[in-house]
């Protein structure tokens, strides 16, 4: 049977499964696969915060979508065009985001009457034409891959388990996915145990072939390279750059990094992934809390380090007494938030943007802290750099926002040559600053930046103490004039109102725009793409995006007051709208939704065009 | 290899610390700063110990930070002339252990309360001894809140009358040293503000061992908590009530008719005698090397009930590992493995492909 090639501009798949059903690495290897072929590509993982909730269940569906084009794209799409639903609960978890006429792949040795009943269904929608509106492929994936295996010494239950590898081959066949890669990485992965590597790469070829002979599937699809910016590429998520954004600072301000950290979803990878690279003089230590974490990191700042603590909100809400420990002693700090649905414990493994209050005004005091966000997974690796060189060079500590979907989201990035980082080196004191030309002043600004000196352990001459308590302009001894206070916090807030950060760049085409839609953080692909459906459907807007969200930068107040109506979605009930209203009396119009997921293009797209057409 | 030992370090907590080139005197070791406790507040002794202590060591001044927590205690680093950092309530050890692993060219102090170590900082205290930094902690324990005036503390005898428990305290309180035992601190030891040789004798020592040393002072809060350690100083009953223990020597304490001796207990533990009813070959000779805690620990509990017996002295110093040592080791060792890290290679590690 020939069959047909048919070329597409792009597609959505998401895989669904059990959690034990490999799904994450299923959609890494077919995300592997799409990125050395060249397409655009933007990914969203969706798993259950349980380990292992029981198999079979709702509560139990693990997923993850993959969005990939041939032209540049911003998100991991809507709605999938293709379901790969390896159980029932798969399919019934997924179903309602499916638009008709969307394909499933449905591995119909899973839809047994004790499967079905477990999640509710009363007869079996493979077999009823209850998937009517659907193009439904119905595949014994477990019994073609126990069959593909049948030579090899391996259990049963090991050649089961291989059915995500069929899977993962079939769907290669039917976007003409280079192999390779997939065949290196499963010789890599089961190095130690040959004959589950062959038998993987077996059921990995058996799923193509099954794809080109079955007359289930009559077309395959192409999707050609995008044309994106000439450079060397990898795929990467928002952890995985920002901790490499770290340790690009750390290599950029020639000072160690020190993390203290305590776990907690969505931000331990990037614990486990500094803990892998001590060769750059990286010290990682997990501490018994969250607040030792953060004290440990302030500590070894104050002893020249690169200070860094991860965490999540409920790890922020136990680090702001320290934080505000680190804003008085005027020390390099640098805290990243992967936001998570809250309040309390919430909902661990999803998303939301609702820290930002917390991360500007979350401390006693008057306390302020510089708060940036990255706008896309790789812009974690920016901001981090971005975070580390305001850190150390007005001495404060700094809030990074990403959030649970940049963090665990992915999408291609073009590695910066080293020589296009900045260069953010600091210099410590090491000699008195005193007029008499003995003393040590630990409070004499530098009066461009208003940063204190930074005169680390060790260096004769310059012993000093601070803390907590408030310190006498310039000396830093205990002071509670209160001349002296008021002057201090006045100080301490006009170093931060004074950090240089880039104007806000506005992206209207036509110049003539009245609406602006505004975001700040994760916001950003849904907002591009929805701006990008506006504008093709003839809409006049122009968009802007806030990674620098305290200070804002200079152009705000004007950047919004030149345009009639501002658009400002938010993953919260309105954070950054009541920050806006207060600066600027600019009465933004808010979108809000906190249902744990990333906004969807359409959505917003429809919204936007609300806003354009009311009046 | 990791190399998993202290190695020579062992008995050395200062060995990588530079030496000073002159002689050094108390008064380098005095700040420019006013002294703010209450007249007669025991902090005071216990400042001049270890200011006239410090030149002992010979380290180079700006290689000793004092970090401290919140309390009356905690304004002590302002008043020596060293590095120090006054940060928050409790929180002391986690801030020193971040220093203290990422320079180990320091010689890391901190200086705490009975609540800031036991009550806020409870977490933090135990997981320092545990993980066995090498910090020197000395906890000023003078069994009240003395900052805020005068609450009765996790170190406060069960029945305190105090502003915040006008009928009596009701909970049993922490012993410093029985806490630090079971947190598996390598090196223990309890001294008091007023003996200042003995003070003295139990820095030089935490100060020699490598890994977290805990020392408990008994301070006196005159203003709070007067005179709670007077059985121990009182000509009149401090000789039968204090058990100095030095390793090495069989415990025995008192003198003249009142001579007393410490032998293991027959229903487990140790148990105080009459030095006349216990043979020689009974007394428990003092084994702070021991690397079972349970002797060390048994000691602990002399003072109970009611500070009859009170062990002072150096209850447990044993060689481990210290964490900072194993942490840059691990650096080291990951450096002469993969090389120094170089960042276009990390960047370009994994999966990458070419557009031009
Ligand atoms: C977070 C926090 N909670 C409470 C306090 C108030 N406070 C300051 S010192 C102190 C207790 C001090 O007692 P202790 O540690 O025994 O020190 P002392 O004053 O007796 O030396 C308390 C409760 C504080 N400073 N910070
Ligand atoms: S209140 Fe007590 S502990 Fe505090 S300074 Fe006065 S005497 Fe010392
Ligand atoms: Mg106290």
């Amino acid at each position: 049977m020939t069959k047909q090639v048919q070329q597409l501009d792009r597609v959505i798949i998401r895989f669904a499964g059990d959690s034990g059903d490999g799904m994450q690495l299923t959609g890494d290897r077919f995300t592997a696969e799409t990125a050395q072929f060249g397409n655009d590509l933007s990914t969203l993982p969706n798993f259950p915060a349980e380990i292992r909730a029981p198999a079979g269940t709702l509560p139990g569906v693990s997923s993850f979508q993959l969005h990939f084009a041939d032209h540049d794209i911003l998100t991991p799409g809507d709605a999938p065009n293709v379901l790969v639903a390896m159980n029932p609960a798969a399919l019934k978890a997924n179903l309602a985001d499916l638009p008709r006429r969307a394909d499933i792949i449905a591995n119909i040795d899973e839809f047994t009457k004790r499967n079905l009943v477990k999640v509710g269904y009363a007869g079996n929608p493979i077999e009823d034409d209850s998937l009517a509106e659907w193009r439904l492929h119905a595949v014994p994936l477990t019994s073609l891959t126990v069959r593909a295996l049948e030579g090899f010494d391996i259990s049963k239950k090991d050649a089961e388990r291989a059915k995500n590898m069929f899977a993962l081959g079939l769907l290669s066949w039917l976007y003409s996915r280079p192999t390779e890669g997939t065949i290196a990485f499963l010789e890599a992965k089961f190095a130690r145990k040959p004959e589950i590597a062959k038998a993987n790469i077996a059921a990995f070829q058996a799923g193509w072939n099954y794809g080109e002979t079955t007359e289930s599937f009559s077309t395959s699809y192409e999707i050609k390279p995008a044309t994106l910016r000439p450079g060397t590429y990898r795929n990467i998520s928002g952890n995985q750059a920002l901790a490499y954004g770290l340790i690009a600072a750390s290599v950029q301000a020639r000072l160690p990094l020190f993390l203290g950290s305590y776990p907690i979803t969505p931000a331990s990878d990037i614990l486990h992934e500094l803990s892998r690279h001590k060769h750059f003089g990286i010290r990682t230590f997990q501490a018994e809390d969250e607040i030792a974490g953060v004290a440990a990191a302030l500590g070894a700042a104050f002893g020249g380090s690169l200070g860094v603590t991860t965490t999540s909100g409920p790890g922020v809400a136990l680090k702001a007494e320290t934080v505000g420990l680190a804003v008085t002693t005027e020390l390099p700090l640098i805290v990243v938030d992967v936001q998570r649905a809250g309040p309390s414990t919430g909902m661990p493994t999803k998303t939301e943007q609702t820290d930002l209050l917390m991360a500007m005004f979350g401390r006693n005091g008057e306390s302020p802290v510089p708060v940036f966000a990255p706008a896309t997974p790789s812009d974690c690796f920016t901001m981090a750099v971005e975070a580390a060189r305001i850190a150390v060079k007005y001495r404060t500590p700094v809030m990074l926002l990403s959030d649970g979907y940049l963090a665990n989201g992915s999408e291609p990035w073009r590695i910066p040559e080293i020589d296009e980082l900045p260069d953010i080196s600091v210099r410590f004191t090491t000699a008195p600053n005193g007029d008499d030309g003995t003393m040590y002043l630990p409070y004499l600004r530098d009066p461009a930046t208003l940063a204190r000196p930074w005169a680390v352990p060790g260096t004769p001459g310059l012993e000093h103490r601070i803390g907590g308590i408030e310190k006498a302009d310039g000396s830093g001894n205990i002071s509670y004039d209160p001349n002296n206070h008021d002057r201090m916090v006045r100080l301490r807030q006009a170093k931060i109102d004074g950090i240089d950060v880039p104007p806000l760049e506005v992206d209207d085409p036509d110049g003539d725009a009245r609406v602006l839609v505004l975001g700040w953080g994760s916001t950003y692909g849904p907002i591009a793409a929805a701006v990008r459906r506006v504008r093709k459907d003839g809409g006049k807007v122009a968009q802007a995006h806030l990674r620098h969200l305290n200070p804002l930068p200079a152009n705000t107040c004007e950047v919004l007051r030149s345009y009639d109506k501002v658009l400002l979605p938010e993953i919260n009930l309105g954070q950054l709208a009541m920050l806006l209203r207060a600066r600027f009396l600019v009465d933004v119009i808010t979108y809000n939704q906190v249902r744990g997921l990333p906004f969807k293009a359409a959505e917003l797209a429809a919204v936007i065009q609300d806003v354009i057409d009311s009046d | 290899m990791t190399d998993t030992t202290n190695g020579s370090l062992n008995g050395k907590g200062l060995a990588l610390i530079p030496r000073a080139e002159g002689k050094q005197t108390l008064k380098d070791f005095k700040s420019d700063q006013e002294v703010r406790w209450c007249p007669g507040c025991g902090d005071y002794a216990i400042l001049a110990a270890v200011q006239s202590f410090l030149p002992e060591l010979g380290l180079k001044r700006e290689n000793i930070v004092f970090v401290s927590g919140i309390g009356c205690s905690s304004r002590f680093p302002y008043y020596l002339n060293t590095y120090g950092f006054h940060s928050i309530h409790g929180r002391a050890p986690a801030i020193a252990t971040g220093l203290a692993a990422s320079r180990p060219d320091l010689s890391v102090w901190v200086i705490t309360g009975d609540g800031d170590a036991l009550s806020i900082g409870g977490n933090h205290l135990i997981h320092a001894l545990r993980r066995n930094v090498n910090l020197n902690i000395l906890l000023f324990n003078n069994r009240i809140y003395g900052l805020t005036k005068g609450q009765y503390s996790p170190t406060s005898e069960v029945g305190k009358i105090t502003k915040s428990t006008p009928m009596g305290s009701l909970d049993k309180p922490f012993n410093p040293i029985s806490l630090a035992l079971g947190a598996e601190a390598g090196f223990v030891a309890r001294t008091i503000d007023s003996d200042r040789k003995h003070l003295q004798s139990v820095l030089r020592q935490a100060a020699a061992h490598r890994g977290t040393s805990l020392v408990e002072i008994y301070q006196n809060c005159n203003i709070f908590n007067d005179g709670a350690f007077d059985t121990l100083k009182d000509p009149a009953t401090r000789d039968e009530i204090t058990i100095r223990l030095e390793h090495g020597q069989p415990i025995v304490f008192g003198t003249g008719d009142n001579e007393q001796a410490v032998r293991l207990s027959p229903y487990g533990g140790v148990e105080v005698v009459r030095r006349s009813e216990a043979s020689d070959d009974q007394i428990l000779v003092h084994d702070a090397h021991n690397p079972d805690p349970s002797p060390a620990f048994a000691l602990s509990r002399l003072d109970e009930p009611a500070f009859q017996h009170v062990p002072i002295g150096v209850f447990r110093s044993i060689d481990r590992p210290s964490y900072d040592h194993l942490l840059n080791e691990q650096v080291r060792a990951a450096t002469a493995d993969k090389g120094a890290g170089s960042l276009a290679d990390l960047l370009h590690g994994g999966d990458t492909w070419q557009i031009n």
